[in-house]
């Protein structure tokens, strides 16, 4: 293996570096074009085409199907009521990863990352598994359910609903939000702190004059983290929330394969919006962090 | 007010706040939170129970159910299948690739490491939907083309899953390539060791525990994927995930929490190996 | 005495895009010796030496080995050998293994690569720790890994750079006398690169001194050190006084330089300057004598102490001359006596002198 840069070789040995260089990139390249570049090339077409009546693909190119995404109320909806669980699901895991990421920052070192491999051990199983549990607990004969009648209440359905799919979310995402919070807290001057006191200020005012506006980054990036899946999955929706959620992911699934007939080209439209939508926000968010970073 | 002043941070034997034990209150409260669906969830897989939702008795039933169940079993059989072959694919050609992106500077390498990123931040849905909109369209094509009808199935999907787990060993390898000595491949090109040589008995021993690493990263992606599989797969093939959210869809079994229970436990074994790889790798 | 080369350099010029590493480039390393190459951090000598080595191509000019041209042919088919400053041991192999690498390359017999691994490390005294790992030995023992693994080749040239970089100063002298035993013992010429003047001086049969990628000055330590041809090459190897002035008597070796306020200056120079050139004065501390009263025979200047430093083996003074003409002059604490008085005050007057021979005369 060469260190140096082909351009930077005598011929021979350049066109020897330049053939391993192509071994080396070739497979791998060659397979992310063919099974990743293409396929968003073709949805990118799609996204022009027109819905046959059996559910094919008519070739032509209008602007159609992008004016009934932001023509239809139907639509319209499924973003408004993504976006607002998304947010939700969002403030809900930084109301509890914060205290949690600050209880594991401050714990005696020998713990810390015991307490942080704790937070992260159920995000590595399985995503379906996980939200299947909750069905257990959360079902009619469940628990919470039993739990109630022993002390005398009444059974309540507290599955499918939306607040079932929230507690869902935040549990499947909660990882996410904690992990960089853990990592802008640990980094963050605990004698600050004391400064502030020095100077007079109550336990809130600390927090929100030197705390919060120095682990932002970490809140930003947990955000993102937390929002972006949480706004296009359609598992936790479909199972915890029955037919009554009905967010972006669940409309791309319907879209592609359950109404009668499907509309690949408006799904195809559906993605792209939803993708570019996501990709600004997380230019936005990388404007901020390398902004603090300066 | 919760009190976060740093004589705090020092534990053991000092003044504990109330601000404190709130912290510790909540942090215990997320934990059980974190964990009860878990323990619910194996505990329920030994319950007499025939709906699985409450504590009747302990039984084994479920589980030698679920071995006699072949759709299942068949289904679990190809899952595992799927993720070996992907990580085998996936942790070759993202080796290579990290190689490449380490070692040299090329033209277009700067997009091509943007081209990797993308996999990894794109929403998993719109990448699912692509590749099923991929399929269609070449299959159509190769119909029209050659009048041979294509569907579906084990294959479609492996393809599918290691387009997105190359980017993932890609980041592990070329993670433990920034830390690899140069001087130690000069050194061996220096006693007489040809290319070959080199990267045979130096580069690939040293970068072992991140191509391990990669691999088992994508080994637990591929096995716990559920999105790419349910829309790649083929009417005639049957994965775990894909057949245990339609059982869950239909209701809530004994069978299906103890199914999850082995997966939950094969992840977790999962975890652990790649954990103990990375310390003694640290070591 | 015949001498073969063992490695000859011409016309190297290395280019890293715009920057010029090294600038054409002549050397003629001859067959056993240990020869340096010094210079301050950036001034090409790692660049040369991995020239040599095959880690990089020149950009232009030849480099042979034995007589034989290699400067297209890669590190890993010349005979040539490297220790690192890393060491660059291999942490997943044993020492042995390390050890063994080369030979293993070279398909040498496995009972000839047991006994040759075995004597390699007996010769740096490594004999019983084969069986470890580079990570569990210290930095000195580590280095003699490196060399071992370099020595068992038994290379025509053993490239060395700054071997010694990472140990400590009392390890450092150990291994720069064991080194040179180890040179003598096997006879393969060393290439050694190092920015440590006293290393260079302590263990090279020639040293070169390098600067901006250029070659300065080639010589034997004593030649560097008496003669050197520049005003960098004296300044970099070991203390320096500096007089600027013009050239008013250069016909001969023994010229007169006139350096302002009415001093004129008598020093050494090979060849005929002519008058009216700027030059420069060298003249080193230990070199300078400092007298009550004017000395007999050479020429002298009359001073004032401006400073006494006493540090034990020497007493180093600083004086100024009519004019303002500072000058470094150490003297050596030959007589014992703890009696202050006995020594150079502040303020006190004296002479200044030298053996023109000492004092020398630089155009550059």
């Amino acid at each position: 293996m060469t260190t140096l840069a082909p351009d930077e070789l005598p011929i021979a040995q350049r066109n020897a570096a330049r053939r391993r260089l192509q071994l080396l990139l070739a497979p791998g390249l060659g397979w992310l074009v063919v099974f990743f570049v293409i396929p968003l090339i073709i949805v990118l077409l799609y996204s022009f085409a027109a819905p046959g009546p059996t559910g094919q693909v008519i070739w032509t190119f209008s602007f159609d199907n992008y004016v009934t995404l932001f023509g239809k109320d139907l639509y319209f909806n499924a973003y408004t009521r993504s976006l607002v669980i998304g947010l939700q699901t969002t403030v809900l895991c930084l109301l509890i990863g914060y205290p949690l990421a600050l209880h594991v920052v401050l714990a005696d070192p020998k713990w810390r990352t015991v307490l942080l491999f704790l937070v992260l051990i159920p995000f590595w199983t399985n995503f379906l598994v996980r939200t299947y549990a909750w069905m257990l607990i959360l079902s009619n004969n469940g628990i919470i359910n039993g739990l109630l009648e022993l002390l005398g209440f009444a059974k309540q359905l507290l599955y499918p609903s939306e607040g079932a799919v929230l507690v869902g979310l935040v549990y499947g995402n909660l990882p996410f939000m904690v992990l960089p919070l853990y990592a802008s807290l640990s980094r963050f001057d605990f004698t600050l702190l004391e400064a502030g006191s020095d100077l007079g200020g109550n336990g809130w005012w600390r927090f929100w004059h030197i705390m919060f506006p120095l682990t932002l980054p970490g809140i930003v990036a947990g955000s993102v983290l937390v929002f972006i899946p949480t706004v296009g999955q359609f598992v936790v929706s479909d199972l915890l929330g029955g037919a009554k959620v009905d967010m972006l992911g669940n409309l791309l699934q319907r879209l592609f394969t359950r109404s009668n007939p499907p509309n690949w080209p408006l799904g195809s439209a559906l993605a792209l919006v939803f993708m570019f939508f996501l990709t600004f926000i997380v230019i936005l968010y990388f404007r901020n962090t390398t902004e603090d970073e300066r | 007010m919760i009190d976060f002043s740093v004589s705090n941070r020092t534990v053991g034997g000092e003044r504990h706040t109330v601000g404190r034990r709130v912290l510790g209150a909540h942090a215990w409260l997320t934990y059980i939170f974190l964990y009860a669906p878990i323990v619910v969830l194996v505990l329920f897989s030994f319950t007499k129970d025939s709906f699985g939702v409450r504590w009747t008795g302990f039984t084994f039933d479920w589980y030698v159910r679920l071995f006699n169940d072949t759709r299942m079993m068949r289904a679990a059989g190809n899952t595992l299948w799927v993720a070996l072959v992907t990580t085998i694919v996936a942790t070759v050609m993202g080796t290579l690739m990290a190689i490449a992106m380490e070692r040299y500077r090329f033209r277009g390498r700067g997009g091509l490491d943007a081209l990797l990123y993308l996999p990894i931040v794109i929403p998993e849905i719109v990448m699912a939907l692509a590749l099923l909109a991929f399929f269609s369209f070449s299959f159509g094509i190769i119909e029209s083309i050659t009048g041979v009808t294509l569907r579906m199935n084990i294959w479609t999907v492996i393809m599918s899953h290691v387009a997105f787990c190359i980017s993932f060993v890609v980041v592990v390898v070329r993670a433990s390539l920034k830390g690899f000595d140069m001087r130690l491949e000069e050194a061996a090109a220096d006693l007489g060791a040809d290319p070959r040589t080199i990267f045979w008995r130096v580069t690939l021993p040293l970068i072992m525990p991140g191509v391990i690493g990669g691999a088992l990263l994508a080994f637990t992606l591929s096995l716990d994927d559920f999105i790419i599989s349910f829309f790649t797969v083929g009417p005639g093939t049957n994965l775990l995930p894909v057949e245990v959210y339609g059982r869950v869809k239909r209701a809530v079994t004994p069978a299906i929490n103890a199914i999850s229970t082995l997966m939950l436990v094969l992840s977790m074994l999962l975890i652990f190996l790649s954990q103990f790889v990375q310390r003694r790798a640290n070591r | 005495m015949i001498t073969t080369s063992a490695v000859v350099l011409q016309q190297v010029t290395k280019r890293f895009q715009q920057v010029i590493a090294v600038d054409t480039l002549d050397l003629d390393i001859r067959d056993g010796e240990f020869f340096s190459l010094l210079g301050p951090s950036g001034c090409g000598k790692t660049t040369t030496l991995r020239m040599i080595a095959g880690f990089e191509f020149p950009t232009t000019g030849s480099i042979y080995l034995g007589g034989e041209h290699v400067e297209r042919i890669p590190a890993h088919q010349r005979n040539v050998n490297t220790v690192f400053q890393s060491y660059a041991l291999f942490p997943h192999m044993t020492v042995a293994e390390n050890v063994a690498f080369g030979l293993e390359m070279k398909k040498v017999s496995k009972t000839d690569i047991k006994n040759r691994v075995g004597e390699a490390l007996r010769m740096v005294q490594l004999g019983d720790y084969g069986h470890r790992r580079p990570k569990q030995l210290s930095g000195g023992q580590q280095q003699r890994v490196a060399l071992a693994r370099a020595l068992v080749n038994r290379p025509k040239v053993l490239l060395l750079d700054e071997p010694l970089g990472a140990l400590d100063l009392k390890l450092r002298k150990e291994m720069q006398i064991e080194l040179k035993r180890l040179q003598q013992e096997v006879g393969i010429t060393f290439i050694y690169v190092t920015h440590d003047q006293e290393e260079a001086l302590t263990m090279s049969d020639r040293i070169a001194v390098m600067s901006s990628g250029k070659l300065l000055q080639v010589g034997s330590p004593t030649e560097i050190y008496e003669r050197p041809n520049c005003r960098f090459v004296a300044d970099f190897i070991g203390e320096a006084n500096f007089v600027t002035g013009t050239m008013i008597d250069g016909a001969s070796t023994h010229c007169a330089v006139d350096v302002g306020n009415g001093i004129i200056l008598k020093g050494l120079h090979q060849e005929p300057i002519a008058n009216g050139t700027a030059v420069t004065i060298a003249v080193r501390p230990e070199k300078l004598r400092l007298s009550v009263s004017p000395p007999d025979g050479s020429s002298y200047y009359p001073a004032t102490v401006e400073q006494v430093v006493y540090i034990g083996s020497d007493t180093r003074l600083t004086v100024t001359l009519v004019g303002g003409i500072t000058l470094d002059v150490w003297e050596q604490n030959s007589r014992s006596t703890l009696d202050r008085d006995a020594y150079w005050q502040r303020g006190e007057q004296g002479y200044v002198s030298w053996n023109p021979d000492n004092a020398l005369v630089l155009v550059k």
